[in-house]
C-alpha cells in the first residue's frame, strides 16, 4: 500500500522540491554571502564562506542605525495597529448591531475605499500631509496608513461581530449595560481572535510599506527598514556581500513574526479577501 | 440579521418621571436619539477615512484639470488638456500594454501555477507544513527587501543567476536581465511569481479544505479519473475563491509599484515602468503635479470600471449559485 502511494506521489514530490529550491535559494544565498567578503564572493560564488567572516553581520548590529530603523519600523506599526483597529472596531460595531437611515451607503462608500490604491492616492495625500505640517513627523505615516486599512479592517470585523448571538446583547441589556458597556465588557473581549487577526494584517502592512515613509521622512532619524534596505543599497552599492548581510537581517523580524502569527495572518488573508 | 439595537426595542432612557411628550413625539425623539448612536460610532472612521483617502482622491480629481507645479493652489485651468495629452503620450500607452502583458501572464501562468501547487500540498504528503511556510515565505518580505535581494541575483555577469547558469554551461542564456529592454519585463514577472504566488496558493487551500471529501469521493465511486475529479468537481467548486483570487491579481497589476520602483525605476528607457511610476515620475521628480494627477485619476478609474464590471459580470454569479445551486441549477 505505501509503497504504491509512494509510487504514485513521487513525481508531486519532485515538483515540490524543484519549486522548494527555487523559492529557498535566494534566501539561502543571501544568508551564504552575507558571510563571505565581497572579493570571495566573486571568486566563490555557491560555496560554503571559506573562512566564514562574520564582520558584515556585526558590523550592521553593532552600528546603531539598524536598531533604530528597526525602532522607528515598530513605533509606527504599533501606532498605525492601535489608531486602524479602535476606529474599525466602533465603526464596525455600529455596522453589525445596528439599524439605522444611511447605513448600506455608508458601508459601500467603506468598501469602496478597498479600491483606492495607496500609490495612486499618495501624490495628493501628500500635499495635504505638507499643508497640515506633517511631513517629518510620524503621524504623518501613522494616520494615512490607519486611515487606508479602515476599510479591511470594517469589513473584516463586522463580519465577526455579525456572528455573536443576539440573546447575549439582551441579556447586557437587560443588566442595564448601555451600547458602549456591551462594545466594551462583552463584545471586544469576544472578537479576541479577530481583533488579533486584523492587528496583525495591519502589522504587516505598515512595515512593508515603502512609498509613503520615503516621501514624508526627508530625515533619516524615523526612517523604517524598508527604506534602510535601499538607502543601504545604494550607499554601499559595490559591496555586495555587506548588502547581502544587511538584507537577511532586515528579513529576521518579519519572518519570526509570521512564524508567530501564521494563523492570524493566514486566516485574516482568506477571510479578508472573500468577504471584501 | 442580528441588529438588536432596533429603536422600537429599546425602552426611552428612564429620567425617574412620565414622559412629557405625546407617545409619537417620544418615538420620533427616540429613533433620532438611536441614529444618533449609531452614527457616533462611526464619527472616527468617518473623518479618518473622509480627510485621507477621500479627500485626496476628490482633490486629485480637481488638480486633474490644472497645469500645476504642486505649490500654492492650481489655477491655470486647462480642461481635459491633461487627459488629452495623457492619451497621446507613449509612455503612458506603454504602460497600459505592459499592464496588460502582466495582466495576461498572471492569469495565464502564475495562478494556474498557484493552484497547481495548491491541490499538490492539498494531499497527505510529506513536508507538506514546510512547504507550505516557505512558498507563503516570500509574501511578508516587504517589497523594499525583496527589490533589492533580486536586483543583486540578476545583476548582469556578476549576480547568482548569471554564475548559475555558467555553472551548467549555459553562459549564453545568461544576461542583462533588468538592464536589458528585451528581458526586463520577463524577469519582472519571475520575480512577481517568487513573490505573490504562495499568497494565492494559500487562498485557494483555503478553499480547497473548505470541499467536503464526500463529493470527490463520491465521483471516485462513479469511476471518475483524478483529471476528471478535479475538472467537474473540484474546479466548479473552488470557482468563488478562483474569481476572488484573478480580481486581487488584476488589481494588483494595475496599481504595481513598489517592486518596479526598486527594482528599475521603470527603467530601461521606460521599459518596464508601470502607471503608478508614471505618476510618481512627473508628480515628484518633475513637479507637473496636475499632469500627474490626471495619471493618478485614470488609474483608480480603470480599477473602478474593472472593479465594478467584474462585480456585475463575475461575482454575481457567486451569488447565484448560492441560490440556484440546491436546486440543481449548479455549474
Amino acid at each position: 500500500m505505501s509503497v504504491r502511494r509512494r509510487g504514485r506521489t513521487l513525481p508531486v514530490h519532485a515538483v515540490l522540491v524543484v519549486v522548494g529550491a527555487v523559492m529557498a535559494v535566494p534566501l539561502l544565498y543571501a544568508v551564504l554571502s552575507g558571510f563571505k567578503s565581497t572579493d570571495q564572493l566573486s571568486r566563490n560564488p555557491f560555496g560554503l564562506p571559506d573562512p566564514w567572516v562574520t564582520s558584515n553581520y556585526t558590523d550592521i548590529l553593532g552600528s546603531g542605525s539598524f536598531w533604530q530603523l528597526l525602532g522607528s519600523s515598530t513605533v509606527i506599526a504599533a501606532g498605525t495597529t492601535v489608531v486602524v483597529v479602535a476606529v474599525s472596531a466602533l465603526a464596525a460595531f455600529s455596522f453589525a448591531r445596528f439599524a439605522f437611515r444611511g447605513r448600506e451607503l455608508l458601508f459601500t462608500l467603506f468598501t469602496m475605499g478597498l479600491m483606492f490604491p495607496f500609490a495612486v492616492a499618495v501624490l495628493p495625500l501628500f500635499l495635504l500631509l505638507r499643508s497640515m505640517d506633517l511631513l517629518d513627523n510620524p503621524l504623518g505615516v501613522i494616520l494615512p496608513q490607519a486611515a487606508f486599512g479602515v476599510p479591511m479592517t470594517i469589513v473584516i470585523l463586522r463580519g465577526f461581530f455579525r456572528e455573536i448571538p443576539a440573546e447575549l446583547e439582551e441579556a447586557a441589556t437587560l443588566d442595564g449595560c448601555g451600547p458602549l458597556g456591551f462594545f466594551w465588557r462583552i463584545l471586544l473581549p469576544m472578537a479576541r481572535p479577530a481583533l488579533g487577526t486584523v492587528s496583525v494584517l495591519a502589522v504587516v502592512a505598515s512595515w512593508n510599506n515603502f512609498l509613503l515613509p520615503l516621501l514624508v521622512f526627508n530625515e533619516p532619524s524615523w526612517w523604517t527598514l524598508p527604506i534602510g534596505v535601499q538607502q543601504f543599497q545604494g550607499q554601499y552599492s559595490s559591496e555586495y556581500a555587506r548588502i547581502f548581510a544587511y538584507l537577511v537581517l532586515a528579513m529576521v523580524p518579519a519572518l519570526a513574526f509570521y512564524s508567530v502569527a501564521e494563523r492570524q495572518l493566514v486566516g485574516g488573508l482568506a477571510t479578508g479577501a472573500t468577504k471584501g | 440579521m442580528a441588529s438588536t439595537y432596533l429603536p422600537d426595542k429599546r425602552s426611552a432612557p428612564d429620567t425617574g418621571r412620565p414622559p412629557p411628550l405625546p407617545a409619537a413625539a417620544g418615538r420620533t425623539r427616540r429613533r433620532v436619539l438611536h441614529w444618533l448612536t449609531a452614527v457616533g460610532f462611526q464619527v472616527p472612521a468617518l473623518v479618518l477615512f473622509g480627510t485621507l483617502v477621500l479627500l485626496p482622491m476628490l482633490f486629485a480629481l480637481y488638480a486633474a484639470f490644472f497645469r500645476w507645479g504642486g505649490f500654492g493652489m492650481p489655477e491655470d485651468f486647462i480642461g481635459g488638456d491633461n487627459f488629452t495629452r495623457l492619451f497621446q503620450d507613449p509612455v503612458f500607452l506603454g504602460d497600459l500594454w505592459r499592464c496588460l502583458v502582466l495582466v495576461g501572464l498572471s492569469l495565464l501562468l502564475q495562478l494556474p501555477f498557484a493552484l497547481a501547487l495548491a491541490v499538490a500540498l492539498n494531499q497527505r504528503i510529506r513536508g507538506r507544513a514546510v512547504y507550505r511556510m516557505l512558498f507563503f515565505a516570500p509574501y511578508i518580505l516587504s517589497e523594499a527587501i525583496t527589490g533589492v535581494l533580486f536586483s543583486m541575483i540578476f545583476a548582469p555577469d556578476d549576480g547568482l543567476a548569471d554564475h548559475l547558469l555558467g555553472a551548467v554551461g549555459l553562459d549564453g542564456l545568461g544576461g542583462q536581465w533588468f538592464a536589458d529592454p528585451s528581458t526586463v519585463m520577463a524577469t519582472l514577472f519571475l520575480v512577481m511569481t517568487w513573490k505573490y504566488f504562495g499568497f494565492h496558493m494559500m487562498l485557494y487551500l483555503a478553499g480547497l479544505q473548505s470541499i467536503p471529501a464526500e463529493l470527490t469521493e463520491a465521483a471516485l465511486i462513479d469511476g471518475a479519473g483524478p483529471w476528471q475529479r478535479f475538472r467537474s468537481v473540484t474546479l466548479p467548486l473552488l470557482a468563488p475563491t478562483l474569481r476572488i483570487s484573478v480580481f486581487l491579481s488584476v488589481i494588483g497589476s494595475i496599481q504595481l509599484f513598489d517592486l518596479v520602483w526598486i527594482v528599475t525605476a521603470g527603467g530601461p528607457d521606460h521599459h518596464s515602468e508601470t502607471m503608478a511610476v508614471t505618476m510618481f515620475q512627473y508628480g515628484f521628480k518633475r513637479y507637473q503635479v496636475g499632469y500627474a494627477s490626471a495619471i493618478s485619476v485614470v488609474i483608480f478609474g480603470i480599477s473602478l470600471v474593472f472593479a465594478l464590471a467584474y462585480q456585475r459580470f463575475v461575482l454575481r454569479r457567486d451569488l447565484e449559485g448560492a441560490t440556484t445551486t440546491m436546486r440543481g441549477g449548479g455549474s
